[in-house]
């Protein structure tokens, strides 16, 4: 176990992991993660399949708690408060710390009620009128409201697959989170939709903190400001993004990000 | 590069690539060495073969600029790749340019065959033979990916530019001396500046070296000639 205290957080780091090591039964998954996430800023996380990436993401909210062999050791941090402490309200930290999946999940619901469904279960209004404004200004930051205003009632599974994913955005700002995770947020999606998803990212940084994976590392050089490269469970390298696309230090991420291993 | 790529034909389009810089650098240094031979033989024929030359690497250019292009468009190079390909295409234009000063320097020889010869000229021959080993060492440090050769050559320039001063001092004497010379030294100048010239790409494609393999901008200012120097003027420094 690594003491908070030998690691000062640094001004702007919203959340930290330190020494983060997850096993799956007996296998290890990830080994030793230090990583800060800065404030404002998208941090993609990249690296071949099964490096421990989505794994890492999933550490941030708490996702792994679900899966029955998953353990994590280590410390990771939201404002300076380990996230894995016994007294935290899980539901309310998954609330702080959205999340957006790799395939677009809505409810079987309306468009209104997707969005809705979140304040509504956390109890964050009062009234009607406070509903609709929630839910209409969730829908416009997620860039969706223009397309589906005259149709709130219709079912949010009707809509085309960026759509969905927008809509899955809007459901995830809808709680008013300090970060949202994304898996994958754009491999199901065509290059239009994609754009307008990437585009999103780039406006949602003003008020959330953004974590990122994606397979796509052009999509990473795009969005992110901050590149982590994950592999075989280890965080080999980490930096401005600029910086690991034109001159990565470790001969791993330069061999994995010209294409020459997998 | 430490290993292939998973696509074995972006391989095959890198090696092109720096075959295609290779053919250049090897085209440009000899029309620099047949422009200084034309110029002291006094030999037109040669000079006008290098002129007709000048296309080839004219051509050689267009081809490097038309794969690098097609290499962004279809592969976004990354990393390693990226500044190799960035490299290519700056390499590519300096040598260019370099092709275009021996062309220079061979109608100048053309020209200067017209007058009877000035004095024996030393200086010239030997500042060109300093550049063209700069440009064959600069190309074998391109192939070797080799920082230390590529720095020598970056440092070689100094003592081109010295020469390049002494000479136009020289040659400002004839012309005081004797003002039927004024032609002839005026093109000997020009020849000797094109010289110059050739010293400033080599130095030019030793930084693109660097940035190749460090992937970082070569800070340090190399050092100038002083500028006092410039007994009678201070011509414009174009570098």
């Amino acid at each position: 176990m690594v003491a908070l205290s030998e690691s000062p957080v640094s001004p702007g780091v919203k959340m930290l992991t330190r020494g983060v090591d997850v096993f799956y039964d007996d296998k290890q998954a990830l080994d030793g993660i230090n990583l800060d996430i800065e404030e404002q800023r998208v941090t993609a996380l990249i690296g071949p399949s099964g490096c421990g990436k989505s794994t890492f993401l999933r550490c941030l909210n708490r996702m792994n708690d679900v899966i029955e062999n998953c353990r994590v050791e280590g410390i990771v941090t939201l404002d300076g408060a380990n996230i894995y402490d016994r007294d935290v309200d899980v539901v309310e930290l998954r609330a702080r710390v959205g999340m957006v999946f790799q395939k677009p999940n809505p409810f079987p619901k309306s468009i209104y009620d997707n969005v809705a469904y979140g304040p509504r279960i956390h109890g964050m209004v009062t009234g009607r009128a406070d509903l609709d404004e929630i839910v209409m200004t969730s829908l416009d930051k997620a860039g969706l409201l223009k397309e589906v205003q005259d149709r709130l009632q219709e079912p949010g599974t009707g809509l085309s697959g960026g759509q969905q994913q927008r809509l899955c955005i809007a459901r995830a700002i809808a709680v008013n989170p300090e970060i949202i995770l994304m898996d994958e947020p754009c491999s199901a999606l065509d290059p239009i939709a994609t754009a307008r998803i990437e585009e999103l990212i780039d406006e949602l940084r003003e008020n959330f903190t953004i974590v990122i994976v994606t397979h796509n590392m052009q999509q990473a050089a795009r969005v992110s400001q901050t590149t982590a490269f994950f592999h075989l469970g280890e965080l080999v390298e980490v930096g401005a993004t600029e910086d690991i696309f034109t001159n990565p230090t470790d001969e791993r991420t330069q061999g994995y990000i010209t294409g020459r291993f997998g | 590069m430490p290993s292939k790529h998973i696509v074995s034909s972006y391989d095959e389009d890198l090696t092109r690539l720096n075959d295609m810089i290779v053919r250049m650098g090897g085209l440009a240094e000899s029309q620099i060495a047949q422009a200084i031979e034309a110029l002291v033989k006094r030999d037109s024929d040669l000079a006008k073969q290098v002129i007709a030359g000048d296309n080839r690497v004219d051509n050689l250019e267009r081809e490097v600029d038309e794969l690098t292009v097609r290499l962004f468009a279809l592969r976004q190079p990354m990393a390693g790749d990226l500044r190799n390909i960035v490299a290519a295409l700056k390499i590519s234009s300096d040598l260019e340019r370099i092709a275009d000063y021996a062309t220079n320097m061979a109608k100048r020889s053309i020209a200067l065959n017209q007058n009877p010869p000035v004095k024996p000229l030393h200086t010239i021959p030997r500042m060109g033979s300093m550049v063209q080993g700069m440009i064959r060492d600069v190309l074998d440090a391109y192939v070797e990916r080799d920082h230390e050769k590529a720095i020598d050559v970056w440092h070689r320039d100094e003592e081109v530019d010295e020469m390049y001063i002494s000479l136009f001092r020289e040659l400002l004497t004839y012309m005081m001396e004797d003002p039927r010379v004024i032609t002839p030294c005026t093109h000997l100048l020009f020849v000797a500046k094109n010289i110059e010239r050739i010293g400033d790409h080599a130095t030019n494609i030793s930084e693109t070296i660097h940035f190749l393999i460090y992937g970082t901008v070569l800070a340090d200012e190399r050092p100038k000639p002083d500028r006092e120097s410039y007994a009678f003027m201070h011509p414009e420094e174009d570098k």
